[in-house]
């Protein structure tokens, strides 16, 4: 054998070792969008709680709950357009959409998050509402992390950035809206066009 | 140069060998299936690679049935894994060398 038929050994070895342990095909446009639909979102719920009762968000009012539908409107939209972009994508790429990959990648995602989530309504269901923006950044960058290892390397930095900001927004809870804004709004916007520009477009 | 060479290992010797290790390297187990699909290797094909590479006990396999079907799950081995590590070590220098 010559030496650039171990040069292709090498390069299969490496394709197959990513084919076989990570889904690729997230689709970086999907984040953008999920970031665009937060902006929006968080605008409404601003523009809600600021004329609607004096600047301070009275619980268990109808400006809460408003604030709780626009809230899980935001969630879904972002969800169901990840997994449209996604299969979309995973098509292009004649990836399949539903295997060992994507499995792994999904419960490894929703294992933090859902944690996450449980504890919020648990602690919501305690009166204790000021520490709610900050969780949500926290485990949800915690759910990166840990499904980072199952795809492509981006998803992680942007976990380290939501964790960081969770934390700083924990300690400054008067900003915890904004801090919201941005880890959900521009840093899904900036890594959505990083990865847009890194793995969609080839 | 020699030290290299006695480092490429035979048993790896050839692409589908070599898939089913990489594969094998980055995941706990694969299943047949799988294997195939990502190889493209044809049933036989894939059947007596893996059979060579356990025997030099590089993979290990599980047989077992998932309700009635029957289901083939390869782990590769601790060995299996160094040898492996040493062939592609092997390889890079090769490159590196020319």
């Amino acid at each position: 054998m010559s030496s650039e038929d171990y040069l292709k050994d090498i390069s299969e070895i490496k394709n197959l070792m990513n084919k076989s342990s990570r889904f690729i095909s997230l689709s970086g446009l999907s984040g953008i969008l999920a970031g665009i639909y937060a902006l929006i979102g968080a605008a409404y719920a601003y523009w809600l709680v600021n004329n609607n009762s004096n600047g301070y968000l009275i619980l268990n009012g109808k400006i809460f709950q408003m604030v709780i539908f626009d809230l899980l409107l935001v969630g879904f939209f972002s969800i169901a357009t990840a997994i449209f972009l996604t299969t979309r994508k995973a098509k292009k790429n004649e990836e399949k959409i539903w295997d060992a990959t994507t499995r792994r990648l999904l419960l490894n995602f929703l294992i933090p998050l859902v944690s996450g989530a449980i504890y919020i309504i648990i602690i919501l269901g305690h009166q204790k509402y000021g520490q709610t923006g900050a969780l949500m950044l926290l485990f949800y960058g915690l759910a990166l992390i840990n499904a980072s290892k199952y795809t492509v390397g981006d998803i992680k930095y942007l976990g380290y950035t939501e964790v960081v900001l969770g934390l700083i927004a924990a300690m400054l809870p008067g900003y915890v809206f904004w801090f919201w804004v941005i880890g959900f709004g521009v840093m899904h916007i900036v890594y959505g066009t990083v990865m847009y520009f890194k793995h969609d477009r080839k | 140069m020699k030290n290299i060479i006695l480092n490429i290992n035979k048993a790896f010797d050839h692409r589908i060998r070599l898939g089913i290790m990489s594969v094998l390297m980055v995941n706990e187990y694969a299943e047949f299936t799988t294997l195939k699909e990502l190889l493209g290797a044809t049933d036989g094909n894939l059947a007596s690679h893996t059979k060579a590479l356990e025997k030099v006990e590089f993979i290990r396999i599980e047989k077992q049935f998932i309700g009635r079907k029957p289901n083939t799950r390869y782990y590769a081995t601790e060995h299996g894994k160094q040898e492996f590590k040493k062939h592609i070590d092997a390889l890079e220098k090769l490159i590196k060398n020319k």
